[in-house]
């Protein structure tokens, strides 16, 4: 990693790197335009590191130069500090476990056979393979018992990639490299994929590279989102929810499209943020006349009634109470619009939007009343996600700056 | 920050709580039911038909005078007279008693078992050399144009010309030895090409996920490639097998053995006591061997080919 390099590719709160890429790029013999750039890149251990751009920027060539599927051309490649540029690549590939999106299981060999292959390749013994391949199976959703003896043409699309995943997993690799594995899946299947995949990396913590060219894929699934360019060159690589906040340029900020902001919700929780607990209440069978006067004098249009338990149970406005007859507990619309303190902030936001007082009730696990959620306090937050990734990307230019004049 | 996605993940999950079981199976378990046993219709055709073409050549061909109407008017007599001529049961009767009493079943026995060897080495030579070969145009593309050719330029050599030019070759004269290198020639065109489609057959992302696994180029080839391409190798073989077997019958005219021995010693009788029975002979039997080579080949296709890859 060359220094002057440091900020914008390496976040400053990013674990040791496993894999670092020095100026590792790739010209092919007779092109005068590089396939992917000089790239200086730390991939942080324990974590998924998502390369995401449009078709063709190279995203593809980048993870392959990783495992030297493709060789390098210049630079160097260091796996957990040792320099494997020049080892045996076969060796190095066996460490690495590679995931693709057509999968390519051997069709002729079982399920079974096909997870044991680099454990195989690397002697171990017949009954840990058994275990082994056992283990991977049961970790990847797949009963051993029903599908160990089983062949690829047997599985469907999804539970070929399950078994491709195992596979990579064979002989308990430190790195995973995985090429739009779920790419060829159907949306349903993707995602729930996607789910036991994230589950399963919070269990395994592997190092992981991930490419993909959807940015909703990449936001799910990346600790880390690099977002290439032409030739690989890398536009930004922050954390999602930076990213979303604050993307650096133009490039960057078409990739991530429209929407981006409201995606940047899924990152915050409803306990995270402060409600409002000021908000006019009233409990079912108190006095009408006492709580008219008490909605008279609060800023607020609504007053939430809540049940003799404290669930918040109807919405009420001054018109509804001056109705003769009115009590509380009897005119008003239901609540309907309720969240837990751990759901996300898009979470709340599709409530409140849905619910008639524009409001989102937070509630505790027994459905007591806690605190109500609303557009503003949304708006706050997305215009605080804002202003820290704009901090953060400050702090940095002028760390570099300093740097730049300390070099000097 | 890395607790929470994991956690949203989770929530995320648990509102679809019901797709969390396992995705139902493509097939259900058990065997397969396999196809109903076959009978061989097409190898047992192919032997009448390539019988039936013998005999009419033959008719055709007994007075070289080259006058094409006339050859078509016997071949049009012979087809004719063809009724007459099988349900003629003195001619199945002289043909059995020759073979029977006076050839002796042992003796065919023996012949065709010299034919077997005939064909036996040559393809063993051609099927290692195509597949060697075979797999070295899979890898140097530019090879696989000229080899090819070369192969092709092979086949097209008059087997009878290609089998006497061995005689004059120092080391190889008359014998057996001759017609064992014309009949490898023979056969690496339909192994090579076959071994060199096979290999082209094999998934590009099989390939890639087996050199992302960490196997060196050796170890894919023999563990993946090979063995996914083997069906498209054996169905070469076994053309090349067919085809030598009839070819192998030109040997006994270079001072060779074989069943061609019946058919050559026929032809010098003719028209005399037995000729015609001594042809018979050679030609039934060869037809005979080559329908149990074929139905052998059945066999090997099913047991080697890969379960995981059979149809």
């Amino acid at each position: 990693m060359t220094d002057e390099n440091a900020p914008t590719y390496a976040p400053d709160d990013a674990p040791e790197p496993m894999i670092r890429l020095e100026g590792v790029g790739k010209t092919y013999p007779g092109s005068s335009v590089p396939a992917v750039e000089r790239l200086d890149l730390d991939i942080p251990k324990g974590e998924i590191l998502v390369l995401v751009g449009p078709s063709g920027c190279g995203k593809s060539t980048t993870l392959r130069l990783i495992n030297r599927m493709i060789e390098p051309s210049e630079g160097r490649i260091l796996f957990d500090g040792e320099d494997v540029t020049t080892v045996n690549a076969d060796q190095l590939r066996r460490r690495i476990g590679y995931v693709i999106q057509q999968v390519g299981l051997f069709p002729h060999q079982t399920i079974a056979e096909n997870v044991a292959t680099v454990p195989r390749l690397l002697g171990w013994d017949k009954a840990r393979i058994r275990d082994r391949v056992d283990e991977l199976l049961e970790l990847t959703g797949l009963d051993p018992g029903i599908y160990r003896d089983r062949y690829p043409k047997e599985l469907s699309g999804g539970q070929a990639q399950r078994v491709g995943v195992a596979r990579a997993l064979g002989a308990d690799p430190e790195v995973l490299l995985m090429d739009e594995p779920f790419g060829a899946i159907d949306p349903i299947t993707r995602d729930r994929l996607q789910n036991e995949f994230l589950r399963l990396q919070s269990e395994i913590r592997k190092t992981i590279v991930f490419v993909t060219h959807d940015i909703d894929e990449a936001i799910k699934m990346g600790d880390r989102i690099a977002i290439l360019g032409e030739r690989s060159v890398i536009r930004q690589f922050d954390t999602p929810e930076r990213i979303l906040a604050y993307p650096v340029d133009e490039f960057v900020s078409d990739f991530i499209g429209s929407g981006s902001t409201l995606k940047g919700l899924n990152f915050e929780r409803v306990r995270d943020i402060e409600w409002n607990t000021t908000f006019p209440v009233a409990t079912e069978g108190d006095d009408v006349a006492e709580a008219r006067r008490r909605l008279a004098a609060s800023p607020e249009v609504w007053m939430l009634v809540l049940d003799r338990e404290g669930r918040p149970s109807r919405w009420v406005n001054e018109t509804m109470l001056d109705a003769p007859g009115a009590t509380l507990g009897s005119v008003g619309p239901q609540v309907r619009a309720k969240v837990l303190p751990n759901a996300t902030l898009h979470d709340a936001l599709e409530e409140l939007l849905l619910s008639n007082a524009g409001q989102a009730v937070v509630i505790d696990e027994k459905g007591r009343y806690q605190g109500i959620v609303d557009v503003d306090r949304l708006a706050d937050v997305l215009k605080r996600m804002r202003a820290d990734a704009k901090r953060h990307y400050d702090q940095l230019a002028t760390a570099a700056a300093d740097e730049a004049v300390a070099s000097t | 920050m890395r607790e929470e996605r994991i956690q949203h993940a989770g929530a995320e999950a648990q509102t679809s709580r019901t797709d969390e079981q396992p995705i139902p199976e493509a097939h259900p378990p058990g065997p397969v039911p396999g196809p109903l046993r076959r009978i061989p219709v097409q190898p047992i055709a192919g032997g009448i038909f390539a019988a039936l073409v013998i005999w009419f050549l033959f008719l055709a061909d007994t007075r070289a005078d080259n006058d094409v109407v006339g050859g078509v008017r016997r071949l049009w007599d012979g087809i004719v007279a063809l009724p007459g001529i099988l349900t003629d049961t003195d001619g199945y009767r002289a043909w059995w008693r020759y073979v029977n009493d006076r050839e002796g079943w042992d003796r065919v026995l023996a012949n065709t078992l010299e034919h077997v060897q005939l064909v036996a080495a040559s393809m063993l030579a051609a099927t290692l050399i195509s597949i060697v070969l075979g797999v070295l145009l899979h890898r140097v593309r530019g090879l696989r144009a000229p080899v090819l050719g070369v192969a092709s330029v092979f086949l097209t050599i008059p087997s009878l010309a290609l089998f006497a030019v061995f005689i004059s070759v120092p080391g190889i004269g008359v014998g057996d030895r001759g017609p064992i290198i014309a009949l490898t020639m023979y056969s690496i065109l339909p192994i090579l090409r076959n071994t060199v489609t096979g290999l082209e057959g094999v998934d590009r992302s099989i390939i890639e996920a087996a050199r992302g696994v960490g196997l060196s180029t050796t170890q894919r080839l023999l563990r993946i490639e090979l063995p996914l391409a083997w069906p498209v190798i054996l169905t070469g073989i076994r053309i090349a097998t067919l085809l030598n077997i009839g070819i192998a019958a030109i040997a006994p005219l270079v001072g060779g053995t074989g069943l061609g021995g019946y058919v050559r010693d026929g032809l010098q009788r003719y028209p005399e006591f037995t000729a015609v029975e001594r042809m018979w002979t050679g030609v039934l039997a060869t037809v005979a061997l080559a329908l149990v080579i074929d139905l052998l080949f059945n066999v090997l296709r099913r047991t080697t080919t890969p379960k995981g890859i059979r149809p």
